[in-house]
């Protein structure tokens, strides 16, 4: 987590806020900082998103491989995460800085789409025991603003949603080597359902009161925080971060409250991300990279 | 009920920081700036072959014979009498280190502090001792540049009762170079709060405090804030923010006009980036008729 100092007062201030229902922003404790999205930002990768909450900037590219399925799950695909905190997003990321961080984002997210209610890796399977499709998903943090998690998440979500996979027209067994054949034209490709993607969600402590959407003060006065990942109605993770512990009713109010803020959250990134895409096809705009 | 806002990138109109006085030209690095032989050069140039070229990318000023550019964006370079808000990251022998948002970090020495009670005495060594007791890491204070040392680190001066540690409020980060240079940098707004405008680009706002209060600037009140004094310094907190995003010189009457301007929207409203341009360009309408 991002450490920025702040002194006793400072912190009495904003724990005060969160009290009073009145954060350092002027949000209520339900409230997130307003959001931006595209995909289809890079067009080299099959699928990308850029995602950012407020100044925390993440840009999301996946590229699918063919590989060899594992052994005792012959009839999934595989997905891989690579995190890179860019030392331009924050200057504790300098050096090797930022890899713990990496780390710690890289296995929740795994463990997240691990669960078969999330992403259904059967879909990824091309030949059972012989080919699958392998999705590489390389997330870069652009800047940091605080709730890493979430905004990490929805960005990924976003670039799923974004991903095309060539539609594999036939695959033969021949004597142990696989023949695929895949189809010519590009526009023809296979899509991800992405509506039951999970959804990150950080919850911090502060005083008594649980708040979303920290920011990084938010963040470094909380006593407690939990990243919960929401796919539909079911909790597919559950992990604490920085440390300290929670009573469980609040654990359970704080579950309660994640499954309802992530469906509403969740309905309104599908609905803005078909706007973005009617529109796209509407205007034709045509990207050639994210800087623009 | 929770509130998600979500925008579409590609539907984000394009905000442009418009130059209003056609003679500002913004010089690049190794740009000449002039031909002219006769012409001293000051900060953010460099002489070559004759000529005055730039070494930042700035703007270009001028003060009779002396030719100097001010960078856009850097950080803070301090000068004798600057008040400025920083934060305290070590503490050593007879010394504070302060971060001022500049290249290295400041000092305060304890001989240039005034110590509670208002005595002037010599310090001594039990002074030395509990100095965590007047100032800890992490705790924010106002002060004074009372000498720039040759390397361009600054030593502070806290010997007012204006000056010293902060309490409760909000430290806003903006660039040094937006902050106008005024005779007082302490302000108690007509809205109702104080606000601190360091020149290093650290603004503190916070609800008006009693000054004259013995512990020689160094005492703190935890009590909870009003709400109605939280709502004020938040919405000062996002109209600063507003007017930084549009490179709008910040100053008393500056932050004024963007409250004012504010006032029809919600607090949380002014996070939008829309109403944050549109706050921050009224603001810069109205100083532009004034002058």
């Amino acid at each position: 987590m991002a450490y920025n100092p702040l002194s006793e007062a400072e912190k009495i201030f904003i724990l005060h806020g969160v009290q009073d229902d009145f954060r350092n922003d002027g949000r209520t404790r339900n409230d997130f900082r307003p959001m931006e999205l595209q995909t289809n930002v890079i067009a080299s990768a099959s699928g990308s998103a850029r995602f950012c909450i407020a100044n925390s900037d993440i840009l999301v590219g996946i590229k699918p491989e063919i590989d060899i399925p594992s052994p005792n799950k012959p009839n999934e695909g595989k997905i891989e995460f690579l995190v890179d905190c860019s030392a331009n997003a924050l200057l504790d990321f300098e050096g090797r800085g930022g890899e713990e961080l990496a780390s710690e984002i890289t296995n929740c997210l795994k463990l997240t789409y691990s669960s078969p209610y999330a992403f259904d890796l059967k879909s990824l399977c091309i030949l059972p025991k012989f080919q699958c499709w392998k999705l590489y998903v390389d997330i870069l943090i652009l800047q940091c603003a605080g709730n890493l998690y979430d905004a990490i998440s929805l960005a990924v979500k976003c670039a799923l949603y974004n991903l095309r996979i060539p539609r594999v027209t036939s695959a033969l067994l021949d004597g142990g080597n696989v023949d695929l054949v895949l189809s010519d034209d590009p526009s023809d490709c296979d899509r991800i359902n992405a509506e039951s993607l999970p959804i990150l969600m950080t919850v911090c402590k502060i005083g008594d009161y649980c708040i979303v959407d920290p920011s990084i003060d938010e963040e470094n006065c909380s006593t407690s925080s939990a990243v919960v990942g929401v796919s539909g109605n079911k909790i597919t993770t559950i992990k604490t971060i920085s440390g300290g512990s929670f009573h469980a009713d609040t654990l359970n109010n704080l579950i309660d409250l994640t499954i309802t803020t992530a469906k509403y959250l969740n309905e309104k990134l599908l609905k803005s991300l078909k706007q973005e895409e009617r529109q796209m096809e509407s205007n034709k705009i045509q990207k050639c990279s994210f800087l623009n | 009920m929770a509130n998600v806002k979500i925008n579409l990138l590609i539907n984000k109109p394009k905000y442009s920081a418009h130059i209003e006085e056609s003679n500002s030209r913004i010089f690049t690095t190794g740009e000449v700036i002039t031909e002219q032989k006769d012409f001293m050069r000051g900060h953010g140039t460099y002489l070559e072959d004759g000529f005055i070229k730039s070494s930042v990318v700035g703007v270009a000023k001028q003060i009779n014979k002396l030719i100097s550019v001010v960078p856009l964006k850097s950080k803070y370079v301090g000068e004798i009498g600057d008040v400025i808000v920083g934060r305290v990251t070590e503490i050593s022998k007879k010394r504070w280190k302060i971060d001022t948002n500049s290249r290295l970090d400041s000092v305060l020495l304890i001989s240039s502090i005034n110590l509670p009670g208002g005595e002037l005495r010599r310090r001594n060594a039990e002074d030395e001792q509990s100095m965590r007791k007047l100032l800890q890491e992490e705790d924010l204070l106002s002060a004074e540049v009372q000498n720039v040392y040759t390397d361009g680190s600054l030593s502070l001066h806290t010997r007012s009762l204006k000056y010293g540690k902060l309490s409760q409020g909000i430290l806003i980060s903006v660039s040094p170079s937006l902050i106008k240079r005024r005779k007082n940098h302490f302000h108690n707004l007509p809205c109702g709060i104080s606000v601190i405008i360091g020149n290093n680009g650290y603004i503190w706002v916070a609800p008006i405090v009693n000054v004259e209060e013995q512990g020689g600037g160094f005492a703190q009140c935890l009590d909870p804030v009003s709400k109605g004094d939280r709502e004020t310094i938040v919405r000062v907190k996002n109209c600063i923010q507003a007017l930084s995003a549009c490179y709008v010189m910040i100053y008393d009457t500056s932050i004024m006009y963007a409250y004012e301007e504010s006032m029809k929207y919600d607090v949380k409203e002014l996070l939008n980036q829309d109403t944050m341009y549109e706050v921050g360009f009224n603001a810069k309408q109205r100083i532009l008729q004034l002058e």
